[in-house]
């Protein structure tokens, strides 16, 4: 065990993984992470906690994570390039430690020029595979990235992402290998909508032998209705919706029921390829749908870790 | 070369405000060739000065005056006539030349008339790419002559972000993504091996995060 996660200790017996998203509000409000984290309590293994997501500010991920800890659920604390450079990140590493955050998913995050303060300086000292490389260092070498020596190394779990399906398609099974040397435990990827072209990418990553190095876990991005489609097509980098579920959003006659019914299909079709070892689901500003998704897709209840 | 393009005019007219003998510099070398500060925009400018002055009913003599390079004590020296005339000289050579300009003549004020843009070469006619930011540890050997801490928006250094999408950069879809550039280059020549070795962090000390750079030749420095 690297840091003794329950999401490492699930992923390293073979059972299959539930995480979801679980995005910080725009306020100092701290009770929307707990009301969060009381509907998705017992029904995932592990909550993701975004880094200001999309280069809006919100509240911290370090903060939010720690809320979540208190609530009883484990957190994957993101942390992004864009906005710290490699002293923040080492001190947030050992400060998540400290304090019990044992899952990290490192990243070098959207582009400032994206969010709502466009004029900021973008950070990006490091870029996701340096970031990767360091936490790994710090872990299992006791290394900072300038090579002092540190007696208590951090207890982590790192994680990595992968939009598997931008292109150029061709680069983007060597660069999930260039992470998975870098250090990454384990992958999660953007939401998968296109589940033959995902199956296509699987089959490149098992042929390079990769998905016995890593953990991958599939995005799912649950269809709140016709316009989500809409946005997540032409918005969110790098997930395309197909036709067939457009129309199918189109013509049902309850959008967000058809919507959690496309969720479950996609989770039960990743669910049988090979080397998917779990669902991230991303229902964004939609988390009290999450339980509903895994009790449908047969996941509940959650093995104890 | 060194590219700019001249500020607004209504910002050079306040900033000259009050002064009544100006003297347009203009630079013969980068910024005449990007058009934007050499004989022909000090003309204009000029012009654009004195008509000012006349509609405001405030009488200001503008001189004009280009010389080779504003970056180079020698000719900025030439200047000094022109210069000890005039209660104000507005530059139109980039940062380098006015903070020059403005070194030599300690006595006088000077103003920048342009924004010093970027470092690049030309796409087309008057039409500027940045190319290079001076990081002092070029890795264009590595990365098949494309520069992505001059052309990554993220400066990555180990290949594309999940945000590249079809060749372009996830920060507008105008703009080439420098990895897909560099995949291509490499593809081409047979160097796709260095897509997979991991770069370590860059040095951002000696790419001016380190504090004020300077660069010396030992060899050719007279004590």
């Amino acid at each position: 065990m690297k840091a003794g996660s329950n999401l490492e200790k699930i992923l390293e017996k073979g059972q299959f993984a539930v995480t979801c998203e679980c995005g910080p509000p725009k306020s100092a409000n701290g009770d929307v992470i707990r009301q969060k984290a009381k509907m998705i309590k017992g029904k995932v293994d592990a909550a993701n906690i975004t880094d200001n997501q999309a280069a809006i500010v919100k509240l911290s991920s370090f903060a939010a994570a720690t809320i979540l800890l208190k609530e009883g659920i484990e957190p994957v604390m993101q942390i992004t390039a864009r906005d710290r450079n490699r002293i923040a990140i080492q001190s947030d590493l050992l400060g998540a430690s400290a304090v019990g955050i044992r899952n990290v998913l490192l990243l070098t995050g959207d582009h400032q020029k994206l969010g709502n303060h466009p004029e900021a300086k973008g950070v990006f000292d490091l870029d996701s595979i340096q970031m990767i490389d360091m936490a790994r260092r710090m872990r299992d070498e006791r290394r900072f990235q300038n090579g002092e020596v540190m007696d208590v190394p951090p207890k982590l779990f790192i994680g990595a992402a992968e939009n598997p399906l931008a292109e150029p398609a061709e680069y983007r099974v060597p660069r999930l290998e260039k992470k998975v040397v870098a250090g990454a435990d384990f992958v999660q990827t953007q939401g998968v909508f296109d589940v033959e072209r995902f199956e296509k990418w699987m089959a490149a990553v098992r042929s390079q032998g990769l998905h016995k190095k890593v953990h991958i876990i599939a995005g799912v991005v649950p269809l709140k209705s016709l316009g989500t489609a809409k946005f997540v097509n032409d918005k969110v980098l790098g997930m395309t919706v197909p036709d067939s579920l457009f129309e199918r959003m189109k013509k049902a006659s309850d959008a967000k029921a058809e919507g959690v019914k496309i969720a479950v299909e996609t989770i039960e079709a990743l669910r049988k390829i090979e080397g998917v070892q779990g669902v991230h689901i991303m229902a964004i500003e939609w988390e009290e749908k999450v339980p509903e998704i895994v009790e449908k897709a047969g996941l509940l209840p959650r093995p104890v870790a | 070369m060194i590219v700019g393009e001249r500020k607004p005019v209504a910002e050079i007219l306040e900033m000259t405000k009050g002064y009544d003998r100006i003297f347009v510099a203009g630079c013969g070398t980068c910024v005449t060739v990007c058009l934007a500060g050499g004989e022909k925009e000090v003309s204009v400018l000029s012009s654009l000065l004195r008509i000012s002055g006349k509609k405001t009913g405030h009488k200001v003599k503008v001189v004009e005056g280009t010389i080779e390079r504003q970056c180079e004590r020698e000719w900025v020296g030439e200047m000094k006539d022109k210069v000890k005339d005039a209660d104000a000289v507005l530059s139109m050579a980039c940062g380098i030349g006015v903070q020059l300009v403005a070194e030599m003549y300690p006595e006088k004020p000077v103003f920048p008339a342009l924004n010093t843009t970027l470092m690049g070469f030309p796409t087309k006619h008057a039409v500027w790419l940045e190319n290079c930011r001076a990081c002092g540890d070029c890795m264009l050997h590595l990365t098949g002559g494309i520069c992505p801490i001059t052309r990554c928006a993220k400066q990555m250094l180990n290949g594309p972000c999940g945000g590249s999408l079809n060749g372009k950069c996830e920060i507008d879809s105008e703009i080439d993504c420098a990895w897909a550039l560099i995949y291509e280059k490499l593809k081409a020549t047979n160097r796709l091996d260095w897509m997979s070795k991991i770069q370590p962090p860059k040095r951002w000390d000696i790419a001016g995060h380190g504090g004020p750079r300077k660069t010396v030749k030992e060899e050719e420095v007279v004590p």
